[in-house]
């Protein structure tokens, strides 16, 4: 059953705070980033993906997701055992000797496409998944998160060239543009800005769409293909650590940990944000 | 021996047996893509393109490109053969073979042509003398250089039904079949005895097998040395059976191949050899360390001794060595 804003603005507190206790039980993750994120993941599966689902996940006609900002992989769990790909305990052994959940999507993981983790792979794999769904006439489409940090990585642009070449409208490739990289921000560690217009003079399509905002979020998945015979880019603005405060557009939460001092901040902020989407009068 | 027969008759280059029994195969079953980066030409897949227009995918001059949407187009269950020169397939795009086809697990036939020193006095730049010692340090990936027309096709044809990650290396050059003996089949992992011998055991690969064969037959012709040829066209999984059957059997081995001496398939068997204790007489015959001589492919192999009196050279240098008892100690 289609799920309201409210319901998915709800849910993506709940990841958030899920994605927080599996940081800390693995000691590691990648904190900023899989915040960034996860209000388009959600959105994604809970509204947006055909056919994505445990029991028939070899279907061949379901809709493919390929995370090329593989590193952000603890929003990806979260909502994979959300959706009830595997027990959600089983993050309990994250980044743990001979888990499957590691740092990385792995195929050895239920609901997982593509081994992902070096960056500018998801780009071109999805070109060719989308490519065969050409060949084979079926309607299944093809999803792709980068991270505006991996732009650079010149494999992007290959594959930019051959998806408006072979006019993949059936690709979607969606930008988690936080704005900061390891170093600091993308504008001064390589300006990849504007990202819209280096993309639709590749032949793109582009919408740009406030990240975290859930109705916005799943009015621009509803509109592709943005103009036929073209693949779409959704420039998706975001902030790095959203929703915790002290974490937002700070570098030091890239891969940062919470010790128990932070971790119950966090908690307390997701808690009131939750009363405050509760009470809320939806639209 | 057919070999003799055929010396000097000229033969068919393994890339242009490829591309026929590839478009034979692709013209009975659509799901064979070939991708392709502006290398239809030189993988002679231009007849290929236009009698099968819906199954050639062409991404340009971008490997990475090439081998990424490989991996897709296989994901879906599509029998994907990314063609492209090998020097650039394996360096260029080496991440997205280690991730996107072998740890993902994507079985794409990885084609690389005018493999080795094919390309002659084009240069350091266009040979490829590294791709057996990158690919061998990668999980989960077959590696096979076929030696002549037979071995070209029956690799091909096994590809198709090879549901894991796998490379196959073809050269440029017009090379007779080394033998005609239905009896000596092709399997992958499985090394071909192409001659028998009892002294000294030569392995090649690929190009390199035709002069092995030739030495070996002057070898026994003048000077009656004995020699065991071996088509060890799998280098990984490396043929261990036949290896210690081989250091059982023989006085002294030598390998040959068109590759570096540095992680080839001679440092594969020598480092099974060792590990499994067999203390033999051994040669490894390549390309060594060093800035590669110009020249054409056949002046390049002669350079560095790949060729019938360059391996017999060698050949009989190591059989006297193992003879005289003096391998221990004389060892150069």
């Amino acid at each position: 059953m289609m799920m309201t804003d409210r319901e998915l603005a709800l849910k993506s507190i709940i990841y958030r705070r899920n994605i927080l206790k599996y940081i800390i039980a693995a000691g590691a993750g990648h904190t900023g980033g899989s915040l960034s994120c996860i209000d388009i993941l959600n959105v994604l599966y809970n509204d947006v993906f055909y056919n994505v689902k445990p029991d028939n996940f070899n279907s061949p006609d379901r809709d493919r997701y390929i995370q090329s900002k593989g590193h952000c992989v603890e929003a990806l769990f979260v909502v994979l055992a959300d959706r009830g790909f595997f027990p959600e305990s089983d993050l309990e052994t994250l980044c743990r000797y001979q888990s499957h959940y590691i740092g990385h999507p792995t195929k050895k993981v239920h609901g997982i496409e593509q081994n992902t983790g070096a960056l500018g792979h998801g780009l071109p794999i999805s070109v060719g998944t989308a490519i065969a769904a050409k060949l084979d006439k079926k309607d299944y489409r093809v999803f792709t998160l980068l991270g505006d940090g991996e732009l650079p990585e010149g494999s992007n642009w290959e594959a930019a060239l051959s998806a408006a070449h072979y006019k993949l409208d059936n690709l979607c490739a969606i930008i988690d543009n936080n704005k900061l990289q390891i170093t600091g921000p993308n504008i001064e560690v390589c300006n990849i800005d504007p990202i819209s217009n280096k993309f639709e003079s590749f032949g793109w399509s582009v919408r740009e769409v406030d990240g975290h905002d859930i109705k916005a979020l799943r009015k621009v998945f509803a509109s592709m293909p943005f103009e036929k015979d073209k693949p779409s880019l959704v420039i998706a603005h975001t902030t790095k650590g959203k929703g915790i405060d002290y974490m937002e557009n700070n570098l030091k939460w890239h891969h940062g940990v919470p010790n128990v001092e932070e971790y119950k901040n966090a908690i307390a902020g997701l808690d009131m944000e939750m009363q405050r989407l509760t009470e809320l009068q939806w639209q | 021996m057919a070999i003799a027969e055929n010396n000097g008759v000229k033969g068919r280059a393994n890339q242009e047996v490829f591309s026929s029994v590839l478009q034979q195969l692709a013209e009975e079953d659509r799901n064979i893509i070939a991708v392709t980066s502006d290398s239809r030409g030189s993988g002679k897949l231009v007849g290929f393109g236009q009698k099968l227009p819906e199954q050639i995918v062409e991404v340009g001059i971008a490997e990475q490109n090439l081998v990424g949407v490989a991996a897709g187009l296989a994901s879906t269950g599509k029998k994907v053969f990314a063609v492209s020169p090998a020097c650039f397939l394996t360096a260029r795009a080496l991440e997205q073979i280690k991730n996107d086809v072998a740890y993902s697990d994507n079985p794409v036939k990885l084609i690389g042509i005018s493999a080795g020193v094919s390309y002659g006095a084009l240069g350091t730049t266009h040979h490829s003398l590294h791709d057996f010692a990158v690919l061998r340090a990668i999980n989960n990936i077959t590696i096979v250089a076929p030696a002549d027309a037979f071995e070209t096709e029956a690799a091909v044809r096994q590809a198709l039904h090879h549901n894991q990650p796998l490379y196959l290396r073809f050269g440029k050059k017009a090379l007779p079949l080394l033998t005609e003996n239905p009896d000596i089949g092709f399997e992958f992992g499985k090394g071909r005895v192409i001659k028998k011998g009892k002294e000294v055991a030569i392995i090649a690969n690929g190009e390199t097998v035709h002069p092995a064969l030739l030495a070996a037959l002057k070898l026994e012709q003048e000077f009656g040395i004995s020699v065991t040829v071996v088509s060890m066209h799998t280098i990984k999984p490396l043929d261990v059976d036949l290896l210690a059957q081989l250091a059982e059997e023989s006085n002294a081995i030598l390998t040959v191949e068109e590759h570096m001496i540095n992680g080839g398939l001679g440092e594969a068997c020598a480092s099974f050899l060792l590990q499994k204790g067999y203390k033999k007489p051994f040669k490894i015959m390549g390309i060594p360390d060093e800035y590669t001589v110009t020249g054409s492919q056949i002046e390049i192999f002669k350079h560095y001794g790949i060729s019938e009196d360059g391996i017999a050279i060698e050949v009989k240098k190591w059989f006297q060595l193992a003879n005289e008892d003096q391998y221990y100690v004389d060892i150069k």
